[in-house]
Parts: structure tokens; C-alpha cells; sequence
């Protein structure tokens, strides 16, 4: 029963277990779904898919595999019966192709509507209509997206809009791009509690064991609170091509501001050279100079860019190549050189990541820091903070 | 036994499928969405409507998955035999119950809440696989094992600020508590303020949908901050007239405070609230 939507669901990368499966089995058994199509749509999601993030994938896949089966009934649509007796062959064992012979087409048909007239009836009272012979697979493939569509859209037969159709999870898709909130749950995976400072907190397990080793006599043991011990050093681009992107990369200052106690963030344009600066206002008056950051923020610090790397290449390879001073050595040194100070490093680009291939500046980049350019979406940052957070 | 929504309490069709599911088939009920959509309430009201007793563990960054089902009161044992009390000598005198042994250990069924399961440290959940899946455990200083009498029915509430193991998710029922639509969100005013002018009602709720499209907001407002807005406007008694200004100029809602929790988003509002007054 249902093991074809269940494959379904699997072909469309969505991590659904066997355990969720025969829970959903059991679940219609008992007579959950109650007596319509929407209510097996909530409780096939409620029971096989777990992140809200899937959700819309979801939708997607249900609607793709159900689409057929919910445009079989009365069969207003006139197929060739070439078509169809294709794809019914297709479904058929051989002991039910050597029927068809016998019975002759018409009247598989016959009963082939009869079927569906009853599975119709069915289909309202509860969880079979699915699994009720060979007539799955026939809508399935007859009327599925990857067979050949003919029900859906072109007949009228589809009274009105489900609630899978409406998609109203994209949104949560986590290749989409972020706000502060998803930033800061992103973010959070970065955390790493450590114990440092003075020992003002009573740990009592060391204290319990200490005094069972002292024959009863109270041995009181204090360890420091644990807190965040995760160092975060960004470098910002600012102006120029980054303007198109203030939205995202404000929220994601905000975000890490709330979520990391140790945060240092700089800026530079374009490309890092010999000075970075805190005050966009006064970048011209207060820099600091790159070596001093590094010299400063020692190597557990976890460094971020965020910018584009949209540039020309000179910018990058030559020395005197900024736009904005001449600069005695080339970005490229520059780059190494906090690579080489910072093992714990991510660029994030907040340009789309399928155009990446196209810039020659992000490709050098991409090679200077080793590959690891992340996009800027929810996803990309995720494998942004897994990167940087692995121990090494 | 069936949870059909109740008086103080909005379930919409989906909600209320997912709830009924766990119950039947004895799962927990795995619960996310936007803060102030009401997870933790819902077992609260569940637990009313079905006339259980609720049995809540709330979860900080500290707290640990043994504590759920019980704890050994060393630092009193320590003491009592300092002063030597004669108690001392029976270790289950310290041993303290937590909220689901005394869920399993009940008469009659009940309901558990894990509030903020994702507060928790990552192996937390995985501490409690065979606890709420079997629904027993093991007491190691009394050598006892404790088995559920019935089934209690869990609701776990999470925020999202972690990833849950895939392990755990397996044995739960999931449910994603979306912002509520303006039906919705009528029925569930009606349900909270009730007695509030429909007039009043209808400009407040368009102000509140409105405020919800401003763009960039850092938070925006949620359902709890809505009833808590609409239970002021009632309490101060401000007229409809107030929130519709009569030359459809835009203006700043009266006790905004209510509804834009952070600095900035005030000041985004407000910068908006002007510019949209300009350019009229």
C-alpha cells in the first residue's frame, strides 16, 4: 500500500524512513485521515516530514504524484487509446495482459471505469484508494508530470486549488535567502561552550566525588561558568558592487552582533590590502593596518568575509592594483596571508552561486582561499559554519 | 478521545489532525513555529480538554536528559549523614522523581510537555530516544525499573535553534504551527478579547497585517503580541477613529509599544511612517 508514493517521495530527496512510513500505514489504519485527500496530505506530512524547510519539497512531490490519481475519476479527458494502452501495458503482469487479450480492450475499460467509479467512493471514505490494484500506477504514469501530462491543467476537472499546491512553505525552503532570524539559528550552530574565566560556580559532581574520596568530609570543588567561547573576526566589503547587497549583509551584522561575544569585524573595499577600516565615515582618517589585526586576534579567532569578489583581476594579482591607493603588495598576498593566519576561514559571497563561474576575480579568489566560498543563502551558510566549526 | 480545538484555544484542521494522530497512536508530537503562535499552549489545552494533568519540563542550556526522569539528591544525603539523620541509610530517600517518571508513574493517562526541547544541549534528544519510545527507564541507585502505566501523551516544542537528530525526529509526530491567516486570526482574537467592538477589531487587525509587510523588520509581531496589543487598545479604550485617521494619511498606531519589541524596528517604522506622510 502506498509504496510507490513512498518511492516517490524518496526519488525526491526527501529523507523519509521506513519507520515514518509504516507509521503513516498504521495511522491510516486506525482511521486517522478521516474522509478526504486533504486530511491524508496532513497526516503523510505530519508523520513523514520533520523540518518545515522540507515542506515545500514536499508539497511539490505530493502534488506531482497525486496529480494523476486526483484527475483519473470520470476520465472526461478523451485520451488516444493508443496512449493509454501503452502505458497500461506497462503496469501489467503477464497474467493480466493475457486477461486483456481475452477480455478484449473495450471491456477492460469497462471495468477499468467501474474501478474508479468505486474508488471514487472510496477515495472519500478513507486511505485504500491509492493502493487499490493496478489503477495507481495507470493514473500515475498516465497523468504523471514524467509520463505524459494530459489530466491537470488542460482538463477543468480540477475544482480547486490544494492545499499543497498553494506552496505556502517556500519560503521556508533553505535555499532561500535569509533574514536575521534564520541568520541567528544559523549562527548558533557555531556556538562552543567552553568553561574559562574564575572558578565562582559549585560543581557538585567534583565536589560529591571529592568528598566520597575524603571518607565523607565535605571537600567543596568550584569551576568556571560555562559560556560561548567561539571568536568571530569579520571583514565586511563595503561600497561600489556591494550595494546591491546592504539588505542581506546588514542582517547577517546584526545577527552575529546578538550572537557572538567575542565578535571583530572590519572593512575593506573589494579586496583586503596592507589597512582595514572600523568607521566607514572615518575610513580615510582612522585605519587600522591589516598586520596589526592579525597580530592582535590570535589564530582561534574564526574569520569571515562577506563580500562579492567581484572585481577586476588586477585588483587581486597586482601590486598598485587598487582602485582606490597604490598598494605595494598585490590583494593575493594579503589574502594568503590571513588565510595562513586564520585555518578557520569562510568567504561569503552573496552573489548567486551559479553566476560564480562566470567572474574570473571570484574564481581566484575561490583558489587563493582554497575553495572555501560559501553562497550567501541559509544553505550555503550552513555549510559555512560546519566548515568553520570543525576542530582542527 | 479526540482534541477538537477548545474555548480558549484556535486549532486549526491540520493542528488538530497532527494532535489527534499522536494521541492515537501514542507518539510525541514534535511542535515548531514562529514564537508566539502558541506551541506551548496547546498542551495546555489539550491537557484541559481531555481532563489530563499536565505535567511541564522546561528546557534550559543546562539541563540535562536525566533530570526528566529523575535525580540523586546527593548534596541532602550528604548533609542528613553529616548530622546523622537515620534516612540517610535508604538511597531512594534521594531519589528525586522528574516529570516523566511521574507521567509514568500516574494512575491515570497524562500530559508531558518538553518545552524548548532545541534550548538543550545536541545529545539531549538522543538521551531520550528509548525513554519515549518505550516509555520506561532504568533507576541504576535503587536497581528498579520504571515502565509507563499509560502511555503519556508528549508534546515537545521547539524554536529551531538547533537540529534535532534525525534518530529523534524518526519517532515523532511533526507539526509546523504557520502564522495564523486573518480568519484565523479572528477567530482566535474572538476567542481571547472577546467582547471587542468589530469595527475596532477590523482597523486593527489591518494595521497589524500592515505592520507584519514592513519590510525589514527585525521581529515581527506575533500572535501573542497581537491579543496582548487588542487587550490594551479594550483596557485604554481607544476608539476606532484613532487608528484610522481620517484622511487615510499614515500614522503610528497608539501603544505601538505593544507590537514592535527592538529600537531599531520602532525607528524603521517610524521612518517609514513619515516618508509615506510626505509624500502624500
Amino acid at each position: 500500500m502506498l509504496i510507490d508514493f513512498f518511492l516517490h517521495l524518496k526519488a525526491r530527496k526527501l529523507p523519509v524512513s521506513t519507520k515514518e512510513f509504516l507509521t503513516l500505514l498504521e495511522a491510516l489504519q486506525a482511521g486517522l485521515a478521516g474522509h478526504s485527500m486533504e486530511d491524508f496530505y496532513f497526516l503523510a506530512r505530519s508523520c513523514l516530514v520533520k523540518d518545515e524547510a522540507r515542506f515545500d519539497r514536499f508539497d511539490q512531490a505530493f502534488g506531482e504524484y497525486f496529480k494523476g490519481v486526483q484527475s483519473i475519476p470520470g476520465l472526461e479527458v478523451d485520451l488516444p487509446e493508443e496512449w493509454l494502452k501503452a502505458m497500461l501495458q506497462k503496469h501489467l503482469t503477464p497474467e493480466e495482459k493475457a486477461r486483456l487479450e481475452k477480455l478484449g480492450w473495450d471491456k477492460l475499460m469497462e471495468e477499468f471505469k467501474k474501478r474508479l467509479q468505486e474508488q471514487k467512493g472510496r477515495h472519500q471514505g478513507g486511505s485504500k484508494w491509492v493502493g487499490t490494484g493496478g489503477t495507481s500506477p495507470f493514473g500515475n504514469s498516465g497523468y504523471h508530470p514524467e509520463g505524459i501530462r494530459v489530466g491537470g491543467e488542460s482538463a477543468g476537472n480540477r475544482t480547486a486549488v490544494k492545499v499543497w499546491e498553494q506552496r505556502e512553505y517556500r519560503n521556508l525552503d533553505d535555499s532561500v535567502e535569509i533574514g536575521t532570524r534564520n541568520i541567528k539559528v544559523a549562527l548558533r550552530r557555531l556556538r562552543r561552550f567552553a568553561r574559562q574565566g574564575a572558578p565562582d560556580e559549585l560543581d557538585l559532581e567534583g565536589t560529591i566525588a571529592a568528598t566520597a574520596r575524603n571518607a565523607g568530609y565535605l571537600d567543596l570543588l568550584m569551576r568556571p561558568e560555562r559560556h560561548n567561547a567561539v571568536k568571530v573576526l569579520i571583514f565586511f566589503d563595503v561600497g561600489g558592487s556591494m550595494d546591491d547587497h546592504v539588505k542581506v549583509c546588514e542582517e547577517l551584522f546584526s545577527a552575529c552582533r546578538t550572537e557572538f561575544k567575542h565578535l571583530e569585524y572590519f572593512y575593506f573595499h573589494n579586496c583586503v590590502y596592507d589597512h582595514v577600516w572600523r568607521d566607514s565615515h572615518r575610513r580615510h582618517s582612522e585605519r587600522t593596518p591589516t598586520l596589526d589585526v592579525i597580530h592582535k586576534y590570535g589564530p582561534e579567532y574564526k574569520l569571515i568575509f562577506v563580500g562579492d569578489a567581484t572585481m577586476s583581476p588586477y585588483e587581486i594579482l597586482q601590486p598598485n592594483g587598487s582602485i582606490e591607493y597604490s598598494n605595494t603588495e598585490a590583494g593575493a598576498v594579503w589574502l594568503r596571508r590571513l588565510a595562513d593566519a586564520y585555518p578557520s576561514l569562510a568567504w561569503l559571497n552573496p552573489e548567486a552561486e551559479r553566476s560564480w563561474s562566470y567572474r574570473q576575480s571570484i574564481g581566484i579568489i575561490r583558489e587563493i582561499l582554497a575553495e572555501r566560498m560559501f553562497p550567501m543563502t541559509l544553505e550555503g551558510l550552513t555549510r559555512a559554519i560546519t566548515h568553520l566549526s570543525r576542530k582542527r | 478521545m479526540r482534541f477538537e480545538g477548545s474555548d480558549n484555544y484556535v486549532a486549526t484542521p491540520d493542528l488538530m489532525l497532527a494532535v489527534n494522530a499522536a494521541i492515537r497512536l501514542q507518539r510525541p508530537l514534535l511542535i515548531k513555529g514562529e514564537p508566539g503562535t502558541g506551541k506551548t499552549l496547546l498542551a495546555e489545552e489539550v491537557a484541559a480538554a481531555l481532563g489530563m494533568p499536565l505535567l511541564q519540563w522546561h528546557i534550559k542550556s543546562t539541563t540535562k536528559a536525566q533530570q526528566g526522569l529523575y535525580e540523586y539528591d546527593a548534596v541532602s544525603r550528604l548533609r542528613d549523614s553529616q548530622l546523622g539523620d537515620d534516612k540517610v541509610k535508604d538511597i531512594s530517600n534521594y531519589i528525586v522523581q522528574g516529570p516523566l517518571w511521574q507521567a509514568f508513574e500516574s494512575d491515570t493517562p497524562t500530559v508531558v510537555l518538553i518545552d524548548e526541547i532545541d534550548k538543550a544541549d545536541v545529545e539531549f534528544p538522543n538521551d531520550l530516544l528509548r525513554e519515549l519510545d518505550r516509555m520506561e527507564f532504568y533507576v541504576y541507585e535503587t536497581r528498579q525499573l520504571v515502565k509507563a502505566k499509560h502511555r503519556p501523551i508528549v508534546f515537545i516544542t521547539s524554536n529551531n535553534e538547533k537540529e534535532l537528530p534525525d534518530a529523534f525526529l524518526r519517532r515523532c509526530f511533526f507539526h509546523y504551527i504557520k502564522f495564523p491567516d486573518r480568519d484565523t486570526m479572528q477567530q482566535i482574537v474572538d476567542v481571547h478579547v472577546p467582547g471587542i467592538k468589530q469595527a475596532l477589531l477590523k482597523e486593527a487587525l489591518e494595521v497589524f497585517f500592515g505592520l507584519r509587510d514592513v519590510p525589514g523588520l527585525k521581529k515581527k509581531p506575533s500572535t501573542s503580541e497581537l491579543i496582548d496589543w487588542l487587550k490594551l487598545l479594550v483596557a485604554e479604550e481607544i476608539p476606532v477613529e484613532a487608528l484610522r485617521s481620517p484622511d487615510q494619511k499614515a500614522s503610528i498606531p497608539p501603544l505601538h509599544g505593544a507590537l514592535l519589541k527592538n529600537e531599531q524596528d520602532m525607528h524603521l517604522f517610524e521612518r517609514l511612517v513619515f516618508m509615506a506622510q510626505r509624500n502624500r
